[in-house]
């Protein structure tokens, strides 16, 4: 039996997404992935005694940006608090965060689930330092004797967004996380590069029975770095608790952790009891005063955000579902519009963006940013078809060849001589001749069968290598046929 | 005996005029400190070698006739708790024992770029927690006015070393009194600045929200030289305040006519030795009859001011002392797993005062007792700088005893509440972020008493004024411990 | 509010203090006496007081967002306790 024939779920996810700065939160090192262990530290985010934070402007410029964008209130007074707990990826053993006023609160975003639009609450969203990385001896954390501990990570900024219990599907709770880490790469508040590690969920989940209104106890699976962990371990999770409760247990209020390989929740309890983490304000730091004016010069420069991009997109002819494919993905949303601004037919845009372009890419392993064909260049091989000037089915065979050359497509029409034929003198030729040679099918047409026409068009074309004008070739074929 | 015993400004001279070159007179105090040092035990850090070298360059740009600034060329040294880079940095603690920074604190940079000649790093209690310097990981230093005695704290070697005219000048750090109570025991001036005025970056943090750093030197002018040197705003710290710093030496008039002094009672309360009060006393008279208005006046949240510290200081001090834990830098006991190793190094590494107040600030801020102790002392704490705000509304200056009693033995008070409460005229000054200097004010059994005068925000000037002219007008400051005469 | 030696025994957890039997005890009877004191600032009426958290108020200390060179490994690993491949070393976590 599956767990919501009986149960509904209750699911509220924190996001910590690694903000877009050239340089860590509290010091100038920079936050560059992929360094050699320990290269990327100095004596601020290393924790050495005496040192001293001072805050990187565009955290905040940059924090207040994903407020707006998640339509949150901007605290005019925030600061910042110290989380106490050890851990040795930690360096000071405590982490510099905010606690009980943080930068943004109370905003929401909406996500769309088979069509039934929702809005999910973010509670609230909040600037704190990155930790560390431990790497073990043996295969994992608990069959290793030691671990070393590279703190590159350590002082990264990240940006803590919480969500409200809002989720009651694991399709919503996914629609909410792609919905929020699209507005997060749109709005350029972090690369969203989910295989570097540059978005992380914790996500909270409980089982109540349907009808009841009160929560269940949840677990909190933390530290899921993409869409489909958070899928394959909601589904693991809410039948375990569905099993518990069925047998008439209790769930244990919980940190867990996913193990990827075995598919499975497990418990993260330690030696130590509950955490306390001793909040208090950071001493080191003076508080934020964020007015108006610095809100409206960030908000001024917000740009387009997806659900906005969407509805023009929508608004230009575009369906939902093409609308949702472009912005999917902010590179090819941004490379739509850039074509677009040369070719404003968005419909048939979008069909070779999605179809033959995608198609292209996806089979070379290459993303929409690093297009061998580039949007002016797509922009100028539709033109040329709308033009008539080459049929859609030579443009197929040259988008293939701007790909493989980088030439433009005017260039490999001329040096192809892929140029359509609309030259009625020449056409009326080759027509004449095809008539002649295929004595059956015109007879077959001239005592009605219709699709006898296709035939005799399609010999046309390939007499011309697929460069006769197809339009033409009709017009002139049917008045010969008719004469 | 002479050299050892000049001020900054004559020993400038000698060296502009060539009497003398910055090697001899490194040299000549690093004889003095070798010839003191097994009695008054002053430093952690001797640092030789690499002061003599420094001496070295700038007798090379004596030598070319090239400018040198008032500090070029002169010993100095600085309390363990700031940061050298490449000399070892213990806070007189075993468990930064073996710790060589890699970078200097910002006073470290600040007086090598004035000229200054690093010889050594300066013995105090632990994390600076005390104040008597029997807190150190190391060993206690002694007073050189009674060497049974102890030399207050917790920059005890800073003021000790200065009494003992080991160097012209030193740093320390005040975030209860640190600096002003030894200075007093040890009959030298200290001044702790305005919160903010000098750069805290590269001092090892005690109480972020209350630690100074401030210099300690013979007389006041030279205090007021050395505070040229290391004030100033500094980006690398966020609680440092840009503001236009003086020369703190233009204040330094003899006249004192028209100033307004408050003299707090509940300064002169409980505890207070009357022979203390009696010199504190005579030392407000003279100010007096130089033409200051005196006036009694009251600070009426001051009994709470202990109590409010004792919380607020150990709870930011059990947050910063979190990092000494074994992985980084510093001593590290062998464990099997990281709870143990945390635990054990943390046990054996510190001494029994820095855990107590770990323990006391970790209780203070953990779940279901915060805002009884920790949010309830930051209140308070709001209403003692509010008293100070209403008094220096009308006074320019408040004096007061800097300690309730003169320099006691060591080993003699082992009761920390005791210990606290010898803290009680200096910690509210850390509390409202307040300016404040202690000065030679007279002697009681031979021990040197000081007095502390109390300024507002950023008006240290006001300081050196009343204190210059207490200093000028008086010769407290002109006695030297007997056993110098003898190792001379 | 009196401490008992199960809380300070929970704090000596909290703040990774190996004690022994006889600091728990003193430590126990001395919290409890500085705590006795700090009790008298139950005297003060502070509602509607706001809490002072520096003396001097400053807003807004920010830098720019400008890369700055960091430490040599080397140098970053000089003092550590044990290193080993560029890394810090710890023992077994859990």
């Amino acid at each position: 039996m599956a767990y919501d024939d009986k149960y509904e779920m209750v699911c509220g996810v924190e996001t910590h997404v690694e903000m877009a700065t050239k340089t860590k939160i509290f010091c100038g090192c920079s936050t560059e992935f992929g360094g050699e262990q320990n290269t990327h530290v100095c004596p601020v985010c290393l924790g050495l005694p005496g040192v001293l934070p001072v805050l990187n402007r565009e955290v905040v410029n940059l924090a207040i940006k994903a407020g707006l964008a998640l339509n949150c209130e901007i605290a005019e007074f925030s600061k910042f608090d110290r989380k106490n707990y050890y851990y040795p990826d930690l360096p000071k053993n405590y982490q510099t965060s905010q606690y009980d006023l943080p930068i943004c609160k109370n905003g929401w975003l909406e996500i769309s689930v088979n069509g039934e639009k929702k809005k999910i609450g973010i509670t609230r969203a909040h600037m704190e330092e990155d930790a560390g990385k431990l790497v073990h001896s043996g295969e994992t954390i608990t069959t290793s004797n030691s671990s070393g501990v590279d703190y590159n990570r350590t002082g990264v900024p990240l940006l803590e967004i919480v969500s409200e219990p809002d989720m009651r599907s694991v399709d919503e709770v996914l629609a909410y996380l792609e919905e929020l880490v699209q507005i997060m790469e749109y709005a350029g508040i972090s690369d969203c590069k989910m295989e570097q590690g540059s978005v992380r969920f914790d996500v909270n989940v409980s089982l109540r029975l349907k009808g009841s209104s009160e929560f269940g106890t949840r677990t909190e699976t933390k530290n899921l770095n993409s869409f489909n962990s958070v899928r394959r371990c909601l589904e693991y999770e809410l039948e375990r608790q569905a099993d518990i409760l069925d047998e008439g247990g209790a769930i244990v209020q919980e940190t867990r952790t996913w193990d990827e390989g075995k598919g499975m929740t497990l418990s993260l309890r330690s030696k130590e009891e509950a955490h306390d983490y001793r909040y208090f304000p950071e001493p080191d730091l003076m508080p934020l005063v964020i007015d108006r004016k610095w809100v409206d010069e960030i908000r001024s420069a917000m740009p387009e955000l997806p659900a906005a991009k969407r509805q023009r997109l929508q608004s230009l002819g575009l369906p939902e579902y093409d609308a949702g494919v472009i912005t999917s993905f902010k590179a090819m949303a941004d490379y739509f519009d850039a074509a677009l601004e040369k070719f404003d037919d968005a419909k048939t845009l979008a069909n070779w963006v999605m179809g033959d372009l995608s198609g292209l890419l996806k089979a070379n392993s290459c993303s929409f940013e690093d297009s061998p064909v580039s949007p002016v260049q797509l922009a100028g091989l539709l033109t040329l078809i709308k033009k008539g000037e080459i049929s859609g089915k030579i443009g197929k065979t040259v988008i293939e060849e701007i790909y493989k050359t980088g030439k433009d497509p005017e260039t490999i029409v001329k040096e192809k001589g892929l140029v359509q034929i609309s030259d009625e003198g020449a056409l009326e030729k080759i027509i004449d001749e095809v008539i002649a040679a295929n004595p059956k099918s015109v007879g077959d047409y001239q005592a009605g069968k219709e699709n006898a026409i296709g035939f005799l068009v399609g010999q046309i074309m390939k007499a011309t290598k697929g460069q006769a004008n197809p339009g033409l070739v009709n017009k002139l074929l049917r008045g010969k046929l008719a004469e | 005996m002479g050299l050892i015993n000049k001020s900054i400004d004559d020993l400038h001279t000698m060296l502009v005029k060539k009497e003398i070159s910055s090697t001899e007179l490194t040299k000549e105090f690093l004889t003095h400190i070798k010839n003191t040092e097994a009695k008054v035990r002053a430093f952690l850090t001797i640092t030789e070698e690499t002061a003599l070298a420094a001496a070295a360059k700038i007798d090379e740009k004596i030598a070319k006739n090239e400018t040198i600034g008032i500090l070029e060329g002169l010993p100095a040294a600085l309390k363990d708790n700031m940061c050298t880079e490449g000399i070892a940095t213990t806070c007189g603690s075993r468990i930064l024992e073996n710790f060589v920074p890699p970078y200097d604190a910002t006073v470290t940079a600040k007086l090598k770029e004035a000229g200054a000649v690093l010889v050594g790093k300066l013995n105090m209690d632990e994390f600076a927690m005390g104040s008597s310097t029997e807190n150190s990981g190391f060993f206690p230093t002694s007073n050189p006015w009674d060497m049974k005695r102890v030399p207050g704290g917790s920059s005890g070697g800073s003021a000790a070393s200065v009494a003992a005219r080991e160097v012209p000048f030193t740093l320390g750090s005040d975030t209860g009194g640190s600096i002003r109570q030894p200075a007093a025991f040890c009959g030298v001036v200290g001044l702790k600045p305005t919160y903010g005025a000098v750069s805290r970056y590269g001092l090892v943090a005690f109480a972020s929200s209350l630690d100074q750093i401030g210099p300690l030197t013979k007389t006041v002018r030279d205090n007021a030289l050395v505070l040229n040197a290391v004030a100033g705003h500094d980006p690398k710290d966020s609680t440092s305040v840009p503001f236009n710093k003086p020369d703190y030496t233009q204040f330094l008039e003899n006249n004192v006519k028209g100033l307004k002094i408050g003299v707090p009672k509940e300064f002169f309360g409980l505890g207070l030795q009357p022979e203390v009060e009696k010199v504190i006393r005579n030392g407000i008279q003279t100010l007096q009859e130089l033409g200051a208005e005196v006036e009694e006046c009251s600070l009426p949240h001051m009994e709470y001011a202990m109590p409010t510290y004792y919380i607020i200081a150990p709870a930011e001090c059990s947050s910063n002392l979190a990092r000494y834990d074994g992985v980084r830098y510093g001593y590290r006991a062998e464990a099997d797993d990281m709870i143990d190793m945390f635990k054990d190094t943390r046990a054996k590494g510190f001494g029994q005062e820095v855990k107590r107040r770990i323990m006391l600030g970790t209780y203070a801020l953990s779940s279901g007792y915060y805002d009884a102790y920790y949010l309830k002392a930051q209140k308070v704490r709001t209403l003692i700088k509010q008293d100070f705000d209403k008094v220096f509304a009308r006074y320019d200056v408040l004096i007061s005893p800097t300690a309730p009693t003169p320099a006691y033995k060591i080993g003699e008070i082992s009761d920390p509440l005791t210990i606290y409460m010898g803290d009680v005229y200096t910690i509210p000054v850390n509390l409202a972020g307040l300016p404040a200097i202690s000065l030679p004010a007279g002697f009681v059994n031979g021990l040197p008493v000081g007095m502390q005068l109390i300024g507002k925000h950023f008006d240290e000037g006001v300081l050196y004024r009343a204190a210059y002219t207490f200093e000028q007008n008086t010769d407290y400051h002109k006695e030297i411990p007997a056993f110098i005469k003898e190792v001379g | 509010m009196k401490i008992s030696r199960k809380e300070v025994e929970h704090v000596a957890l909290l703040a990774r203090l190996k004690l022994t039997e006889e600091e728990m005890n003193q430590y126990t009877e001395q919290l409890n006496s500085i705590l006795e004191h700090a009790a008298m600032l139950d005297q003060i009426d502070t509602a509607g007081v706001s809490p002072t958290a520096h003396a001097v108020q400053l807003y807004n200390v920010l830098r720019d967002d400008e890369v700055k060179p960091s430490m040599d490994q080397e140098k970053v690993l000089k003092n550590a306790p044990d290193a080993e491949d560029g890394f810090f070393r710890v023992p077994r976590i859990v």
